[in-house]
């Protein structure tokens, strides 16, 4: 294959891992914009994500509808299990900065150890809903993943909508501005930051039941979900939505191109210089508010 | 009527106001004094429930507010108009005067009255409110408690830092609220400012109540200002 379609097909490659990236860490961001919370927990409620996709498809027969079935069931079942968590743990925290770090520590080893008493160490696959091939003159290429990207911009204009049109997303912006005048305002903060916990845990496992058929799901496959969103957020500012969805489109791209072309470990190395320059000189991100 | 009967409160458990007693009447403006540290924002911020309550009393009219959750008390009629504004600076204007009309479930004829009130802010509807100037930040710090229809507005220093004429402008505002029959609590340093449109002058040291006094009886150069804040 010559370096044009070697690099067009990098270039898909990218953009898929750049969707799934976006939807895995705008939940992060969501929920330390908002919250001023860094969930921990994030990359396992991603996992549950998947491996509940995993456990909804098992149950249904036919292939598409187990798919369909996963995706509207999931999600809202890892939602619920952060707004639980966030009333029984995080409240109870006060939402301290420091004891919350620890806390979701705690909280993804249990939910890591939980899925695998429950599904087991094996690497679980999920039946993609279809099986269409697009043929290009010098490659084929998985329709499915292509549809990833779609259903990905989809959740996340979505997102956007609610947080710009919705009355509850500018509660949330208002919370996260100044959550002390937003109660002199009647808005239950208590509420909107299980609301947030919840929304952002529901997009990751969303993301996770979207990649499944392409990645299988496992009980250790939070952990590169959760380093990558790190790593979009702080290039691309904690809190930031457009700085979110910029940066994971630079590190999927970067992933996906480099990683074809050269050693994947250079791919790696590149994110890390880049984290390592936005820290050096612009420690609150491209799109992120300096702290006050 | 807001009634304030022995408060004792602060933040964890360092206590900052000790067994203050405070009444706010409807048409009535009952302007708060002191000196830096005396405790008169921590007072405001006791009443919208902000602090933590060791004991006392606050009722609104028959309805008890101090057990509320702080989010429960502007239901109740208390409007607020926190020190240094503390607008939400990256939302628009009209963001700012939605998240005040919420409470009042979006009531149009509401947010009408408050931008005839201050028809400035109506040319700035789409402006992030951060970007406004100091004096129309204020504005709209007030424009956003009235949104609520208060019974009882709460304002922490108003005027601080704003030219003449907004100086003007914010106590005509107040006049105007006093004439509609709103219970004012007003905390502010400028004795001539206070002179202007106190009913009641309420002097605070060391987190309790040294002294009221009717404010017709005052002038400038009165003793209490001198004794209490200094000046």
């Amino acid at each position: 294959m010559g370096t044009g379609p070697l690099l067009l097909l990098a270039t898909l490659e990218g953009t898929v891992m750049a969707a799934v990236l976006a939807l895995a860490a705008v939940g992060l961001s969501l929920t330390f914009g908002v919250m001023r919370v860094v969930n921990v927990a994030h990359g396992e409620f991603y996992m549950l994500g998947a491996v509940l996709a995993w456990a909804v498809a098992q149950a249904v027969p036919s292939a598409p509808l187990g798919f369909v079935a996963a995706l509207l069931i999931a999600p809202p079942l890892v939602a619920a299990l952060a707004w639980v968590t966030d009333t029984t743990l995080l409240k109870r925290l006060n939402y301290d900065p420091e004891s919350t770090i620890v806390a979701t520590i705690g909280l993804s080893y249990l939910l890591q150890q939980g899925a695998l008493s429950f599904f087991g160490p094996d690497a679980r696959p999920v039946a993609a809903p279809f099986s269409l091939r697009l043929q290009f003159p010098w490659f084929g290429y998985s329709g499915y993943k292509l549809f990833v990207v779609l259903a990905a911009l989809l959740v996340l204009g979505a997102v956007w909508l609610f947080l710009r049109r919705s009355k509850a997303g500018l509660v949330m912006r208002a919370t996260q501005v100044d959550r002390n005048t937003a109660r002199a305002f009647g808005i239950n903060v208590d509420r909107v930051y299980a609301g947030t916990f919840a929304l952002g845990a529901g997009l990751a496992a969303l993301a996770a039941v979207l990649v499944v058929p392409i990645s299988q799901a496992h009980y250790l496959m939070g952990h590169d979900p959760l380093l990558l969103s790190f790593i979009v957020v702080i290039i691309g500012g904690l809190g930031s939505l457009r700085g979110t969805l910029i940066a994971a489109l630079i590190i999927g791209l970067a992933d996906g191109i480099l990683s074809m072309l050269y050693p994947p470990t250079l791919a790696k190395i590149v994110a890390t210089l880049a984290v390592a320059l936005v820290l050096v000189f612009r420690p609150q991100g491209l799109f992120g508010a300096p702290a006050r | 009527m807001l009634r304030i009967e022995g408060l004792t409160a602060g933040y964890g458990d360092k206590i900052v106001l000790r067994g203050v007693d405070l009444r706010a009447e409807p048409g009535h403006v009952t302007c708060v004094m002191g000196r830096n540290g005396a405790g008169k924002t921590t007072l405001l911020r006791s009443i919208m429930g902000q602090t933590r309550r060791h004991a006392g009393i606050i009722h609104l009219n028959a309805t008890p507010l101090h057990d509320l959750p702080a989010h429960e008390v502007p239901r109740h009629g208390i409007g607020y108009v926190p020190q240094g504004r503390r607008l939400f600076g990256p939302l628009s204007v009209a963001e700012n005067l939605e998240i005040g009309l919420m409470v009042r479930a979006h009531d149009p004829a509401t947010r009408e009255r408050v931008l005839t009130l201050f028809p400035r802010l109506r040319e700035r509807l789409d402006q992030p409110a951060g970007t406004l100037s100091g004096g129309e930040q204020q504005m709209l710090a007030l424009a956003r408690a009235l949104c609520l229809e208060p019974a009882v507005l709460l304002l922490d220093e108003p005027t601080e830092g704003l030219q003449p004429s907004m100086i003007r402008l914010i106590r005509d505002s107040v006049t105007t609220l006093k004439a509609a029959g709103v219970a004012i609590v007003l905390v502010e340093q400028r004795v001539e400012a206070v002179l202007s449109i106190a009913d009641t002058v309420v002097f605070m040291a060391q987190g309790q109540i040294a002294e009221t006094l009717p404010a017709a009886g005052l002038t400038p150069d009165a003793e209490p200002f001198r004794r209490h804040i200094g000046i």
